[in-house]
C-alpha cells in the first residue's frame, strides 16, 4: 500500500516538477534575452558547398577569440538568402550570386544592405566510369544534347550524342533540383528559360551517392563538385570539357568552362553594430588567412589579383551585387566588374 | 519440446479435453515449424542490426576516442575533430523534448480517454491524432519554422535549441498520446467503477489508480517516441540547426548542433576521414540512445513492480 502511495506521489510530484521547469524556462525567456549581449554572436546560413570554407574560418577565428559565438548552418543558398534578407542572419554563404530579380528586392524592402565578397572557386567535374574506354572529352554542346529537357526519353544511347561512341545506354547522374550545382549547370550548359534540365536521371542531393552511382555503372555519366572527384580518383574517370580538364589552375583562370565563384554576403549595417561581425570578416578575408582557409576546405583559391579586388570591395564597404539579372558579372568578368563598382 | 509444461498446456489439461482426433507427430511438427518461423523473424532484425553495428564500429573505430567526445568538429584538422557541441546539443534536445512532450502527451491522452465524451468533434480529434503519427517529419520542420522560429521568435529566441525541442515534441506527441491511450484503455472498467462507487472523484481515480497502472505502457511509447526524436535530422535542418558552431549550448535560447545533423554533414563531405567521423558519430548516437532507453526501462520496471 505504501508502495503505491509513494509511487503515486512520485508521479504527481514528477509531473509538477516538469511543468514547473517548463514554466521557469519560459519565464526566463525575456530575461535571458534582454541581459545577454547578442551583439557578440554571428549567425551564418546558406550554401552547404560554401559551409566548409566558413567553418574553417570560424574554427581558426575561435582559436584567437574563444568567446565569439559563431553558428554556421548549411540549409542551401536560397534558404540562406531568404533568412539573410529578412535580417535573421548576419552573413550568408552562397554558391551563386544573389538573384537580382527576386532576392535583392526582398533585401531592399527590409533595409538590408550587403557586401558581396567572392572567396573561392569551385569546379564542376564531368565524370564517367573508369571502364568507359570510349569517352575522354565532351563538348558543352554535347552536354546540352544529353541534359536539356528535350532529350527526355529520346537521348538514351551514347551513340546519339557522338556518332563514334558505341550503342550503349546512357545513364545520367546529377544533383537534385534543390542544389546550387544543378542551377549552375543549367545556367552554363542547358541555358534555357525554365532553368531546368531533363528529369529522367538518377538524382541525389548527396554527391557521395552520385560518386557511388557512377563508380558502379559502366554506362554512367555524372556531374558534381570537383572535390568529390579529387577524393575518388581511383573510382572515376574525368572528362575534359571543350578540351580543358579541370585542374586547380584551369578552374582558377576560368579556362575550364564549369568553374564558378563562391561568395559570402555580409550585412553592411551589422558590420557597425555587431561587435563580432567585423573582426570575423576582417579575419576571413585577410591576406594571410583566406588562402589557408580555402585550402583547408579543399576548394580552389582565387587568383591573387581577384582576391585583392574582393578585399578592396570589403574594405571600401561597397554594397550591392556586381551581377546582372542573368547572373553574369557586369562586363563579363568578375574582376573587372568588381573594379568597376568601386 | 515437452520437457516443460507451459501455462497454456496446463490450462488445456485442466479443461479435460480428451475427445478430439490427435496426431501427435503432426501437431509437434507444426509446433516445431512455427518455432522456427518466429525465431527466424526475430533473427532477421537482429542480424541486420548486428551487421550495421559491426560495419559502423569498424569504420569508426579509428576516430573513436575520448578526444572525439570532447572536441569541436574540425575542418582544418579533421582527424582531431569531434562531436562535443553536437553531443551536448542532442542531450539538450532529448531533455527538453521529454519535458515538453511527456506532460502534454499524458494530459491529452487522459483527456481523450477519461474525460472526452463520444461526440463528433472528439472523434475527429482522435482520428486526426492517429493520422498525425504518420506525417513525414520534414512537414513538422516546416511547421516549426513557421510557428516557433518566425512567429514566436521573441519567446523562443529564433533558431534556438528550445525551438528544435518544440518541433521534435510536435513530431512525437501523437505517438505518446496513442500509446498512453492504449495503456489506459487496457485498464478494466471495474477499477474506475470501484473508485467511483467509493465516492472518489474522477481526478482521484486517475491519480490513485489509472495513472500508475497505465504508466508502464505509456513509458514504452515514450521511449520509442524519444528514440525517434533524437535520431531525426530533417526537421532540425529546416528549423535552423547549426552544422558548426564555436560555442557550447548552455541555455535553451542559444543556437545548437545535433548528432544526426552532424553525421549528415560528415557523410555528405568528399573526404574519407569525414566518413570515418560519421561512423564514429553513429556509434556515439547509438550509445546515447541506449543510455536514455536504459534509464526509461529501469523507470518502467520500477513502476511495474510497484503496481
Amino acid at each position: 500500500m505504501s508502495g503505491i502511495a509513494r509511487s503515486r506521489l512520485l508521479v504527481v510530484a514528477g509531473l509538477f516538477v516538469l511543468l514547473a521547469l517548463i514554466g521557469a524556462a519560459c519565464g526566463s525567456a525575456s530575461g535571458g534575452q534582454g541581459g545577454e549581449p547578442v551583439s557578440g554572436s554571428i549567425r551564418i546560413e546558406g550554401s552547404s558547398t560554401v559551409q566548409p570554407i566558413t567553418q574553417a574560418a570560424a574554427e581558426l577565428f575561435r582559436e584567437q577569440n574563444p568567446d565569439a559565438r559563431i553558428a554556421v548552418g548549411g540549409s542551401g543558398t536560397s534558404d540562406g538568402f531568404e533568412a539573410f534578407c529578412k535580417g535573421e542572419t548576419q552573413i550568408s554563404d552562397a554558391s551563386r550570386p544573389i538573384d537580382v530579380a527576386e532576392e535583392v528586392p526582398v533585401c531592399e524592402e527590409n533595409g538590408v544592405e550587403f557586401i558581396e565578397i567572392p572567396v573561392a572557386f569551385d569546379g564542376i567535374s564531368i565524370v564517367v566510369n573508369p571502364q568507359n574506354d570510349w569517352a575522354t572529352d565532351v563538348t558543352a554542346e554535347e552536354l546540352k544534347t544529353m541534359w536539356e529537357p528535350q532529350a527526355q526519353g529520346k537521348i538514351d544511347q551514347w551513340s546519339q550524342v557522338r556518332s563514334e561512341w558505341p550503342d550503349r545506354p546512357l545513364d545520367l547522374y546529377g544533383p537534385g533540383t534543390e542544389s546550387g550545382t544543378y542551377e549552375f549547370f543549367n545556367e552554363v550548359i542547358v541555358q534555357n528559360e525554365e532553368e531546368a534540365n531533363r528529369s529522367d536521371y538518377e538524382a541525389s542531393e548527396d554527391d557521395n551517392v552520385l560518386v557511388q552511382g557512377v563508380a558502379g555503372d559502366q554506362n554512367a555519366l555524372g556531374y558534381f563538385g570537383y572535390s568529390y572527384y579529387e577524393n575518388n580518383q581511383d573510382k572515376l574517370k574525368l572528362l575534359a570539357v571543350d578540351g580543358v580538364k579541370p585542374t586547380a589552375d584551369s578552374i582558377r583562370s576560368g579556362e575550364y568552362l564549369l568553374s564558378r565563384p563562391l561568395f559570402i554576403y555580409v550585412n553592411a549595417k551589422v558590420l557597425q553594430n555587431n561587435e563580432a561581425v567585423q573582426p570575423f570578416v576582417d579575419f576571413y578575408v585577410a591576406e594571410e588567412n583566406l588562402d589557408r582557409i580555402v585550402e583547408a576546405a579543399k576548394y580552389v583559391t582565387l587568383p591573387s589579383s581577384l582576391e585583392q579586388e574582393a578585399r578592396t570591395q570589403y574594405e571600401d564597404r561597397t554594397t550591392g551585387t556586381v551581377f546582372t539579372e542573368q547572373g553574369e558579372p557586369k562586363g563579363g568578368d568578375l574582376e573587372a566588374a568588381l573594379k568597376q563598382s568601386q | 519440446m515437452a520437457q516443460s509444461t507451459t501455462r497454456a498446456e496446463r490450462r488445456a489439461g485442466d479443461s479435460g479435453a480428451t475427445d478430439f482426433k490427435t496426431s501427435m507427430s503432426t501437431r509437434y511438427g507444426l509446433d516445431r515449424a512455427f518455432t522456427v518461423v518466429v525465431t527466424a523473424a526475430a533473427l532477421v532484425g537482429i542480424v541486420v542490426l548486428a551487421v550495421l553495428l559491426v560495419d559502423v564500429v569498424r569504420d569508426g573505430s579509428a576516430m573513436l576516442s575520448r578526444n572525439f567526445l570532447t572536441s569541436f568538429p574540425s575542418q582544418i584538422f579533421p582527424e582531431n575533430g569531434g562531436v562535443y557541441p553536437a553531443l551536448i546539443g542532442s542531450v539538450w534536445l532529448l531533455g527538453l523534448t521529454a519535458l515538453i512532450s511527456v506532460p502534454l502527451g499524458l494530459g491529452a491522452a487522459i483527456y481523450l480517454e477519461e474525460y472526452a465524451e463520444d461526440t463528433r468533434i472528439n472523434r475527429i480529434i482522435e482520428i486526426n491524432i492517429s493520422n498525425l503519427a504518420g506525417v513525414p517529419s520534414i512537414i513538422y520542420g516546416l511547421l516549426g519554422l513557421g510557428i516557433f522560429v518566425q512567429l514566436l521568435a521573441p519567446v523562443t529566441g529564433g533558431t534556438s535549441v528550445l525551438t528544435g525541442s518544440l518541433t521534435l515534441s510536435l513530431l512525437i506527441l501523437p505517438v505518446i498520446i496513442v500509446a498512453t491511450r492504449e495503456a489506459l484503455r487496457a485498464i478494466p472498467a471495474s477499477i474506475r467503477e470501484g473508485g467511483f462507487a467509493l465516492g472518489a472523484t474522477r481526478w482521484e481515480v486517475i491519480r490513485s489508480h489509472l495513472l500508475p497502472m497505465a504508466l508502464p505502457g505509456a513509458l514504452t511509447g515514450i521511449i520509442l517516441a524519444l528514440s525517434r526524436a533524437i535520431g531525426e535530422a530533417a526537421p532540425l535542418l529546416v528549423v535552423g540547426v547549426a552544422l558548426y558552431q564555436t560555442y557550447i549550448t548552455r541555455t535553451p535560447f542559444e543556437g545548437y548542433m545535433a548528432l544526426p545533423t552532424q553525421i549528415y554533414d560528415w557523410i555528405s563531405r568528399p573526404q574519407v576521414i569525414f566518413q570515418e567521423s560519421a561512423a564514429a558519430g553513429i556509434v556515439v548516437i547509438m550509445v546515447v540512445l541506449l543510455l536514455a532507453n536504459s534509464v526509461a526501462i529501469l523507470l518502467r520496471n520500477r513502476f511495474q513492480r510497484r503496481v
